[in-house]
Order: C-alpha cells, then sequence, then structure tokens
C-alpha cells in the first residue's frame, strides 16, 4: 500500500502543523491523524491552542495575521492547498464545525431553518421544498421536539440545548465527512450536556462520522472520544485511546490534570494536588519541554533539549523524557507533589 | 493568625454560640415581572419559598440546573436585589432590621463572583480594589494598603508584582484571587461564592479550591459555594442544597445526599455527571429536554413532567420539605409516608 492510500483512509491528518499570530507560537508542531469513523478530543487548558489547532483544519484565520506551516488534510483534500471557492466548497460540505455558543454562531434576523436550507442551497442544486424537507429531517434526526414549528425560530426563541442542537444539524446539513465541535458543551448544563454527547456518539455510530471534539474537560473528552490528545503550549504532549490516556498517563501533565479533579480527592478536607505555577507565556517560549517549569519530574536535560515523542505502545504517544518514572509516580498512588504554591 | 485587627464594628462578634446558625433563611420569596405583550401580566418565580439553614463554620453547597434559582438566592442573601417577601436571620438577628442594618451586615458577608474579570473596576490597580472596602467603611488610608499587600501575599500573589497592576494585567486565576482578597478585606463570617471556579481551568481549579480550604480554616470563615459541578461540591461542602425551579428539591450531609440522593431530581443530576471511566460510559440520560421556564412552574410537583417516578397525586400535591433520614430533608412525595404515592414507604410507627 503506497503513502497516498495511507493518507486517503485519516479522515484528518496534520503534520507539522505550525500556527502563528505576529511573534506568538501558538501551535507548535502538531502531528496528529483521526481515521474514519472515529471521535478524537483534543483536551488542554486555554491557551494550549487546542481551538487554533481544531480552528486551523477550516483555514478560519485571516491570511494576513496568521501563519499557518505544515501539512493539514482533511477529508481527503490539502487544506492549505485549496483556493477561495474550492476553500468555501469544503468548508460545510466535507468539513463543518459547531461552537461553543451557538447563540454567537447563529445569525440572530434569520429563523434557524432558513439558515440551514440556505446552507444547502448554496452547497447543492436543489429546490427549496427538498431543502426545507431536508432541513425538517435534520432537525428529527437531532430530536429536536415538534421541529416543524421549530424550523421557524429564530435562534434567541430556542434555549441553549436546542439551539446546540440546531447548529449539529446545521452543521450536518450537506452531509461532512469530518465535524469538528469546539467546546460544544461547555455553555450548557450538565443535565443537557450529557445529552448532546450522547447525539454526538450516536451520530457517529449511525452515520459514521468522523468527528474532533475540543474540550477542557477531560470527563467530556471520555464520554465520546476514541482516541484523546493531550495538548500543551500549542504542542500534543501525550496521544493514545481514551482508555490508555485515562487509566495508563505518561505524561507528568496528564496525570496533574487527573490528579487534580475533585473526584479524585478521596477524604473530604484533604487538599487537591495540584499543578503549580501557570501555563507559560508563548510569545517568550522557554527552551525545552514547556511543561518542564510546572513539572515535578523535571531534570536539568527537560530545562535544555524538548523531548522527542516516543511510543508507549501501539498507538500510545508520549513527548517526555521520563515517560517510565511518570507512570511509575502515578501507579503509586497519590502522593504530595514536591511544589506547592502557597 | 489574622491579617485584620479587630475593627470597631460591635456586630462582628460571635452572638449566639456555635449552635445557632449563621444565617437562617426562611420563606424566602423573589418574583420578576416579565413584560410580554399584552396578555396577562406573568411572573418569573425565580426564589418561591426557599427555607435552609447555614451554620457558623460550615460549607454549604448549593446546586442546580441554570434557572433553578440559585444565583438569585445569592443575590438576595446580600442584598444586591431586594426580596418580596421571607425573613433572613444572620447570627439570630433579623437582617435590615434596627439590631443588624444592611450596612453592618454586608461588613460580615462578603461575595465572589464567577466573572473574575467583570467583578473588578478595570481603573483600579489589584491594591486599590481590595483596600477600597476597608476605605469606605473607615480604615485609615495607610492601614487598608497594608491590610490589602497582606491579603495579596495570603492569597498567593506576591504584593511586589501584583500589587500596582490592573486586572488586565493579570491571569484568570490570579484574578479571582483578588477577588478573594478583596472579599476577605473586611474579615467577614460569611463569603458567598456565586460559581467562583467555573471559568477557571481544571488545574488553576483545583488550586483556589486549595486556597479557599486554607482561608476557612484560618480566618473561621463559613461559605455559601454555589456551584453546577457536583463533584467540586462533594469537594468542598459539608451540606448540599439541591434547588430546582425555585424550590428546595433536597438538602442534607453532602455525603449522604451526593452518595445516596434521595430525591429523583438529585440522582438525575448525578448521573449526568459525565464518568471517567471508559470502559463504562453513560449509556442514558436520565433527563430529556431543558431546564424548564420558571415563569409557569408545574403545578404539585415542580418536577413531576420530567420525573420518573412521578403519578397522579405528583401533579396536584405540592411535596413538602420532610426528613427522611438524619438531617436529610427531601421534597418528594414518593419518599414521605401517607403522601398517597403507591412508592412511599410505609407509615413510621411513633418513634
Amino acid at each position: 500500500m503506497s503513502a497516498t492510500d495511507m493518507t486517503h483512509d485519516a479522515a484528518v491528518e496534520l503534520s507539522g502543523l505550525r500556527v502563528a499570530f505576529g511573534k506568538t507560537q501558538v501551535v507548535d508542531g502538531v502531528d496528529l491523524r483521526l481515521d474514519r469513523g472515529q471521535a478524537l478530543a483534543l483536551i488542554g487548558e486555554s491557551g494550549s491552542g487546542k481551538s487554533v489547532t481544531l480552528r486551523s483544519i477550516l483555514r478560519l484565520f485571516p491570511a494576513g495575521r496568521s501563519r499557518i506551516e505544515g501539512r493539514i488534510s482533511a477529508a481527503g483534500k490539502d487544506v492549505l492547498a485549496l483556493d477561495k471557492r474550492a476553500l468555501a466548497d469544503f468548508r460545510g460540505g466535507d468539513v463543518s464545525m459547531i461552537f461553543q455558543e451557538p447563540l454567537l454562531a447563529f445569525d440572530p434576523v434569520y429563523t434557524v431553518g432558513r439558515q440551514i436550507t440556505e446552507s444547502i442551497q448554496r452547497h447543492e442544486k436543489i429546490s427549496a421544498q427538498d431543502a426545507r424537507a431536508r432541513a425538517l429531517a435534520l432537525f428529527e434526526r437531532v430530536r429536536i421536539p415538534s421541529p416543524e414549528r421549530r424550523l421557524d425560530n429564530y435562534p434567541h426563541e430556542m434555549s441553549g440545548g436546542m439551539r446546540q442542537r440546531a447548529m449539529i444539524a446545521l452543521a450536518l446539513a450537506c452531509r461532512p465527512q469530518v465535524l469538528l465541535a469546539d467546546e460544544p458543551t461547555t455553555a450548557l448544563d450538565a443535565t443537557v450536556q450529557i445529552q448532546v454527547l450522547l447525539l454526538l456518539r450516536e451520530l457517529q455510530r449511525d452515520l459514521g462520522l468522523s468527528i474532533v471534539i475540543v474540550t477542557h474537560d477531560l470527563g467530556a473528552a471520555v464520554e465520546v472520544a476514541d482516541r484523546i490528545a493531550v495538548m500543551y503550549a500549542g504542542k500534543i504532549v501525550e496521544v493514545g485511546t481514551a482508555r490508555q490516556v485515562v487509566r495508563d498517563p505518561h505524561h507528568p501533565y496528564t496525570i496533574g490534570l487527573l490528579r487534580s479533579r475533585a473526584e479524585g480527592a478521596m477524604d473530604k478536607g484533604s487538599r487537591l494536588q495540584t499543578i503549580p505555577g501557570s501555563p507559560p507565556d508563548l510569545a517568550n517560549r522557554p527552551p525545552g519541554c514547556p511543561f518542564a517549569p510546572r513539572c515535578f519530574l523535571a531534570e536539568d536535560r527537560c530545562r535544555r533539549e524538548m523531548p522527542p515523542v516516543g511510543t508507549i505502545s501501539p498507538g500510545h504517544d508520549v513527548a517526555c523524557w521520563r515517560t517510565e518514572e511518570a507512570s511509575a509516580a502515578y501507579r503509586a498512588g497519590p502522593q504530595p507533589v514536591a511544589v506547592e504554591m502557597a | 493568625m489574622s491579617v485584620i485587627p479587630p475593627g470597631p464594628d460591635p456586630f462582628a462578634a460571635d452572638r449566639g454560640g456555635p449552635a445557632q446558625p449563621l444565617l437562617s433563611v426562611s420563606g424566602l420569596v423573589k418574583h420578576f415581572p416579565v413584560r410580554k405583550g399584552t396578555g396577562p401580566k406573568k411572573v418569573v418565580r425565580a426564589v418561591d419559598g426557599v427555607n435552609f439553614d447555614v451554620l457558623k463554620g460550615e460549607t454549604l453547597g448549593i446546586v442546580g440546573e441554570s434557572g433553578c434559582g440559585k444565583s438569585t438566592t445569592a443575590k438576595l442573601i446580600m442584598g444586591l436585589i431586594e426580596r418580596d417577601t421571607g425573613g433572613m436571620l444572620f447570627d439570630g438577628q433579623a437582617i435590615g432590621e434596627r439590631a443588624m442594618p444592611w450596612r453592618s451586615y454586608r461588613r460580615q458577608a462578603q461575595m465572589v463572583f464567577q466573572d473574575s474579570y467583570a467583578s473588578l473596576n478595570p481603573r483600579m490597580t489589584v491594591e486599590q480594589s481590595i483596600a477600597f472596602g476597608p476605605k469606605v467603611n473607615g480604615v485609615p488610608g495607610r492601614e487598608a494598603v497594608e491590610r490589602a499587600r497582606a491579603l495579596l501575599a495570603r492569597v498567593g500573589l506576591e504584593p511586589k508584582r501584583f500589587a500596582g497592576r490592573y486586572p488586565h494585567e493579570i491571569s484568570g486565576g490570579q484574578r479571582q484571587r483578588v477577588n478573594i482578597a478583596r472579599a476577605l478585606a473586611l474579615e467577614p463570617r460569611l463569603v458567598l461564592l456565586d460559581e467562583a471556579v467555573s471559568a477557571l481551568d481544571k488545574s488553576v481549579e483545583a488550586q483556589v479550591l486549595n486556597l479557599l480550604l486554607d482561608l476557612k480554616a484560618e480566618f473561621g470563615l463559613t461559605y455559601i459555594f454555589i456551584s453546577h459541578d457536583l463533584n467540586v461540591v462533594r469537594f468542598i461542602s459539608d451540606r448540599v442544597m439541591v434547588m430546582y425551579l425555585g424550590r428546595v428539591a433536597e438538602i442534607g450531609p453532602s455525603d449522604s445526599v451526593l452518595a445516596a440522593p434521595a430525591h429523583p431530581y438529585t440522582q438525575a443530576l448525578l448521573a449526568s455527571m459525565p464518568s471517567l471511566d471508559p470502559d463504562n460510559r453513560t449509556q442514558k440520560a436520565l433527563l430529556a429536554g431543558d431546564p424548564p421556564n420558571p415563569i409557569d412552574p408545574p403545578g404539585g410537583c415542580r418536577f413531576h413532567p420530567r420525573c420518573a417516578l412521578a403519578e397522579g397525586v405528583c401533579g396536584q400535591v405540592e411535596p413538602p420539605l420532610e426528613p427522611v433520614r438524619a438531617g436529610n430533608r427531601v421534597a418528594c412525595l414518593a419518599r414521605q409516608p401517607g403522601s398517597g404515592h403507591s412508592a412511599a414507604p410505609a407509615e413510621v410507627l411513633a418513634a
């Protein structure tokens, strides 16, 4: 099998992706592969570059103010090579996106139904009636109650959960192969969040959709994703199946994220294990591993040289010099982390 | 150790002793009128008859979906909005009456909000913001600034580096530390934390939660902690109050409420928290649809249209909040003997 066939099997493939705004290198060498029909979660703190990575797949940044390097291929297309016209076809047609705040993503002065049919008619030669019929079917698919009536709603007339369902319907309107979701449930109540996460899982299964979801919530990631990639300061520090990352983490940052969760604290009143300090300033990136200043295992080498990506087991890659020690520390159970912020 | 010297406030002392609740809320009601078209006048029943006590030195967690009235309750407690009816006693004295005027009450009750940026004055340095409260309450300027610096150090922000900065020059986690320092500047006894850690990244959230625990022990504080994240509430709270559409559904020790919930709504809330177990993902959402609108809450039990246990009687009778086991009070007919619900436990013999 040749290399091109391999690429064709991937729904999304990023290699050596670097994105900079001015002097700030926000994404700094990301390699990532999503197989068809899979769901991948990108998790990380704010400023880790996870949303920028996601948005670069649709090239949502103004060309003048951003610099994208590397290779992006999605739904079998070389995204960076697309001209303006082809890019417009690609967005929504091959790959589409849902956002954190659907109220801002919808146009407030048109009904939701009108926005969906407009999108369908932009991409296909289809009568207005057929487009509306498809919009109605989509509303039923994402389980919006009384769909016929809801198509004629303006975005503000819907509740938060329903708007996010409508957003998903809009994203699916032109039968894309890949769905990108940027913090799709962060603005929703927990009771609604779980419904939307289950819906995404169902769509992945029934439509063979490939999904990339960006979230800061490890719990939400585990609920939808087959694979999880952990980002820190513009780099992917650990990637593997959900099971590998959550059960057998090998990067100190992943371990810190798992340990700092409140449900991890067994005794009430006991202190949570925290990751000391705060994320680095991306404009003045320190040499070596970006996590080193906050890491409980950092040694001199970490502060000098960026660790290469090593494979722990098939499909489980970690960028750290001290994966063995990190894994051993995790298996040894919770213990006081060396540095503690006052 | 106290950063702040005892103030001149005669109300600051503990009056009723440890057994008296620090805050006692009874029959609290707040309705907001809505003007929509020419139809009959409607009201949002944001808080509709809420009773609870906050004991001295405890942390009471308040949970519920959006629109359940948890933030309105917090604002009513702080007096940021006026209550329609209901009584509030602070250490045994009625708030807003002669013995406990709002001004002296507010010195003892402070609040931290979710949006750390919006709650700081963008034109004031961090130090000025923290010193502002003490200054208007009669602390000499120099002393207030010293107090602010001591508090900054206490919340983990080096005064030399941070005192002169403006809110936009520091990160979200640091801003929330400033807000906490400001809330403590008047040496309050009660601190309301309204989604105070929700906007923070997980690793920062853990740091701030630890800080809150330390400060509570150090200053002998009482917290009301409002959050939609049950895991955080479980971690920090001694007791939990679950609200639904402006009423209390369940209240009790957090270990018992969150480990063995009695109200079907509490059960559904717990089931909707994402599991962290890849082999055991959530299969079914217990609650369908969005939280209902508090404009026209359903009759009877407000939860009955979404409840798996609902029966005819639930649509007619509003369940009272009654104890089901030690310290746990639940408003659900299915848990109350003699309520007419088929799942109700048999009448307990007189104890």
